[in-house]
């Protein structure tokens, strides 16, 4: 619980140590209870409004109950009525609120003359977005305009930007910060199945015999959900087997922590399919009726180079073909290449190919930030797929999301460059659906996607683009190999205008910047990592002239000339934006529940058919979509079967070398949101994790002499960064590894990360580059 | 001028005498969980020298079964 009373310093800081360890043994234990300590924050007299929103922060989606006096939000707890998080909340989510009340909010808009920012109205600053973009339009054409949102848009606000950018002005420039942590999900989704998101639910946790969690920190990332897996261990005994690259705190709390080298675990999932097939494990029955066989391209690239094209060119195989294929990864020949023990490779393909084990694989970061990560999750599906181990309670690949809304507002309203509401603008149908709920002339939908992130970020330092938007999210910190994109950005002729809630490095770079309502100063919806859509109301008001980001969206679109498209009502839009929503996803296999429910409920999971969540896709027993008269049916293909890939390894773009002996990953730890733009003025988590380190190996660190919080130089071949270094800490990377975490704007890991990525889904690889180290 | 927080789990059966005994330290607060059989322990030290000598107390502590540190703060001295 936390609450905002508090008085003498040191004494607060002893009140944020007990609070930590609080939220960390909430973490542990489920409905553990410090009664005293609960209590003792909320004032005696106090007199509380509660009222149900999903938490700002991370992809579990947890429901909390936000206590409001006079006008403020002062204290947070997790509500035990909703199914995600059963009452519990993380060290974040307790704190969230404290988010809305920095010193430093962004309460006026600013607009850069002279070099120099001048506060405006919010009136003068709308009409010089619409204005600049129109210009920009006539001088330029119309994909000379962007917009970059975020898996922490509501459904709103991404909403009227799909919208606006590709119904009403014509361009498919819409993209957001998922395409850095999800697109891999989707496209891995979408090749196996047809469809995206998860087919199962959270509720598989409570059946699952044995979690593999595949490179994904989730004590710290996931937080609540391990927890939960936590929780299963105690009553049933359940095993977590942590597959990884470093050793976490999830590693340490995991029944077994197996550590393999960057980038192999393409060849340890073949080796786990090989064994599978090779001792008799595969469920011949399953795969037969609902199984297909293909294979794709092979050595695709990275990406490194501008207008990077990349189209794969499905083959269909059969089942010999496939089995031929796995010769090359016998669990010996995987264990030369990833370092994991022969005895371990068995040891896990083990537990999928025991008819009588329930399995549960849990990813994130790990195989999506990857430059080979759509073949990757595909090879996770092939391990269940083979095993039959799918889409029914407990055996489930359930692909976890990191922001609130990454699954609702980009995967679901499809803000990236290439989707619609339902569908994609390469299909004609899909085009003249969107067309007719939006209201425009079908021809207004270009049916050719233009840039996927990091070349809408190439296209701007080029020139190409000249005009972006950028709402709820902070590039400047987040994108890769920055510093050419930050350049980029900053060139004559470019426009950009930034809403957010505080001064960032993104906001740096604007022309314009507007001040965002956050979360509970306005009305929205968030669709989290298990298909849930979650409704929020308007709990308190916004600082200064603070607009949401749907409000600003449709008051530049009326001032367009778009007024027929967006004709809601400001004391209704939000109401009326979802109901028109609804309609892209009308029928069994997507449909939305009723804003209604969301209000009356902690949200509902789609395809919501007849009053009810579907809790399991393509599992005729739970989902009504399902018409081929068997037990299952992946009705994403047209055949109605999904489809096992067959996906080699390959290296990562960029290697260890001599010059460059080490490999260097980033990635998130507990106390931050992202780019800590939020919760780096939260004092309890500031406190608790003030700046960004380098974690090394003891043993290298001991070869080189470095001492925790000894200064390390890091150089790749885009520059160098100088960070504390930590070692035998938090965590601990494999020798010849360094971990840094990008939550640091006065750190910039991303200065000298590489721009690599997926072929296939576009999303770079955080994880891995070459990197050298020395004492500073 | 340290204050750290530990989630301290202590040997079976051992939760409520363990509290007394860590209660009994002069830089320690104890805070045990009702339904749990976890404590939290919050020290508070004047220089690192002092807290490493604790942590080699608090190590040598039969009861405890594992103690995992939570949050560290360095405060200036009042
Ligand atoms: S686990 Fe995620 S959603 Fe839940 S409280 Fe923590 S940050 Fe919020």
């Amino acid at each position: 619980m936390y609450t905002s009373v508090h008085t003498d310093r040191r004494d607060f800081i002893k009140k944020m140590a007990v609070l930590s360890a609080m939220t960390a043994a909430a973490g542990m234990f489920p409905g553990i209870v410090f009664a005293e300590e609960q209590e003792r924050g909320i004032p005696a007299d106090a007199n509380l409004d509660w009222k149900k929103a999903p938490c700002r922060f991370c992809g579990v989606g947890c429901s909390v109950l936000i206590g409001t006096e006079n006008g403020k939000a002062i204290a947070v707890k997790g509500d035990p009525k909703s199914p995600v998080n059963k009452g519990l909340c993380c060290v974040k989510g307790y704190h969230s609120i404290l988010a809305l009340y920095g010193k430093d909010r962004l309460t006026k808009p600013l607009v850069k003359k002279n070099g120099k920012y001048v506060e405006t109205s919010m009136k003068e600053a709308l009409d010089l977005v619409a204005s600049k973009m129109q210009k920009t339009i006539k001088d330029h054409g119309k994909d000379a305009v962007s917009i970059y949102g975020s898996g922490q848009w509501t459904i709103p606000d991404g909403y009227v930007a799909s919208k606006l950018f590709k119904g009403c002005i014509g361009t498919n420039n819409v993209e957001a910060n998922a395409r850095l942590c999800m697109a891999t999900a989707v496209t891995g989704f979408l090749t196996s199945f047809g469809l995206d998101e998860p087919m199962g639910c959270y509720e598989d946790i409570d059946y699952a015999d044995t979690f593999v969690l595949w490179g994904n920190n989730m004590a710290e990332m996931h937080p609540v959900l391990f927890s939960r897996l936590l929780d299963q261990r105690q009553k049933r005994g359940v095993k977590i087997i942590d597959f990884a690259t470093r050793t976490t705190r999830t590693s340490m709390a995991a029944d077994k922590s197996i550590l393999f080298n960057p980038q192999s675990d393409l060849a340890v999932g073949n080796a786990i399919c090989y064994e599978i097939i090779n001792n008799g494990w595969m469920n011949k029955t399953f795969v037969e009726e609902h199984c297909n066989f293909s294979k794709g391209l092979t050595k695709m690239g990275y990406g490194l180079e501008d207008n990077y094209k990349f189209a794969d060119k499905p083959e269909t195989i059969d089942f010999e073909d496939y089995k031929t294929f796995l010769e090359d990864y016998t669990p010996e020949k995987a264990s030369k290449i990833s370092g994991v023990s022969v005895k371990d490779i068995k040891y896990l393909a083990a537990h999928f190919g025991d008819p009588n084990t329930k399995v549960m694989s849990f990813w994130c970061m790990g195989p999506n930030q990857h430059s080979r990560g759509t073949w990757m999750n595909n090879i996770i599906y092939n391990i269940h797929l083979l095993t039959g181990k799918i889409s029914s309670p407990g055996n489930s690949p359930f692909s976890l999301t990191g922001q609130p809304s990454a699954c609702g507002t980009v995967r679901e309203v499809g803000t990236l460059t290439h989707k619609l509401p339902h569908g994609v603008v390469m299909n004609k149908e899909h085009r003249e659906l969107a067309a007719k709920i939006w209201d425009v002339p079908v021809e207004n939908i270009d049916p050719k996607p233009t840039y996927h992130t990091v070349e809408m970020f190439r296209a701007l330092d080029r020139g190409d683009i000249r005009f972006m938007w950028i709402q709820v999210t902070n590039p400047m910190v987040t994108m890769p190999k920055l510093k050419r994109y930050r350049d980029g950005a900053k060139k004559e002729g470019r426009f950009i205008v930034v809403s957010d809630i505080y001064p960032t490095p993104t906001t740096d770079i604007a022309d314009v910047i507007l001040p965002s309502a956050m979360w509970i100063e306005r009305e929205g919806m968030y669709g989290n990592s298990e298909r849930r859509t979650q409704y929020f109301e308007q709990m308190v008001e916004p600082p200064g002239e603070a607009m949401s980001d749907t409000m600003q969206l449709l008051e530049v679109a009326k001032r367009m000339g778009f007024e027929k498209q967006f004709y809601y009502k400001d004391e209704t839009h939000i109401e009326e934006i979802y109901t028109e929503y609804r309609k892209h996803h009308e029928g069994k296999k997507h449909n939305m529940a009723p804003l209604e429910v969301l209000k009356a409920q902690s949200g509902a999971m789609w395809p919501y058919v007849d009053g009810k969540s579907t809790q399991w896709r393509f599992n005729a027993k739970y989902d009504p979509a399902c018409t081929n008269g068997k037990d299952f049916h992946f009705y994403g293909k047209k055949d109605g079967k999904a489809v096992i890939w067959q996906r080699p390894y390959e290296p990562a773009a960029e290697e260890p070398d001599a010059e460059y002996p080490y490999w260097l990953g980033t990635g998130r730890v507990v106390e931050h949101w992202h780019t800590g733009s939020m919760t780096r003025r939260i004092p309890v988590l500031h406190q608790a994790m003030p700046h960004a380190y380098v974690e090394l190996n003891p043993g290298d660190a001991k070869r080189l002499q470095i001492r925790t919080g000894d200064m390390v130089k890091l150089t790749t071949r885009r520059g160098e960064i100088t960070l504390p270094a930590s070692v035998n800490e938090r965590a601990v990377p494999a020798p010849m590894q360094v971990f840094v975490p990008f939550f640091d704007e006065k750190m910039l890991i991303n200065e000298i990360t590489l721009d690599s990525f997926c072929p296939i889904s576009k999303e770079p690889d955080y994880k891995k580059c070459a990197v050298n180290i020395e004492k500073a | 001028m340290p204050i750290k927080s530990y989630l301290v789990h202590p040997q079976e059966g051992k939760k409520m005498h363990l509290a007394n005994v860590l209660s009994e330290i002069e830089q320690c607060e104890v805070l045990p969980a009702e339904n749990k059989e976890v404590l939290i322990l919050v020290t508070e030290t004047y220089s690192k020298q002092e807290e490493e000598v604790l942590k080699e107390k608090l190590d040598s502590i039969n009861e405890v079964k594992l103690m995992a540190l939570v949050s560290g703060f360095d405060t200036p001295k009042k």
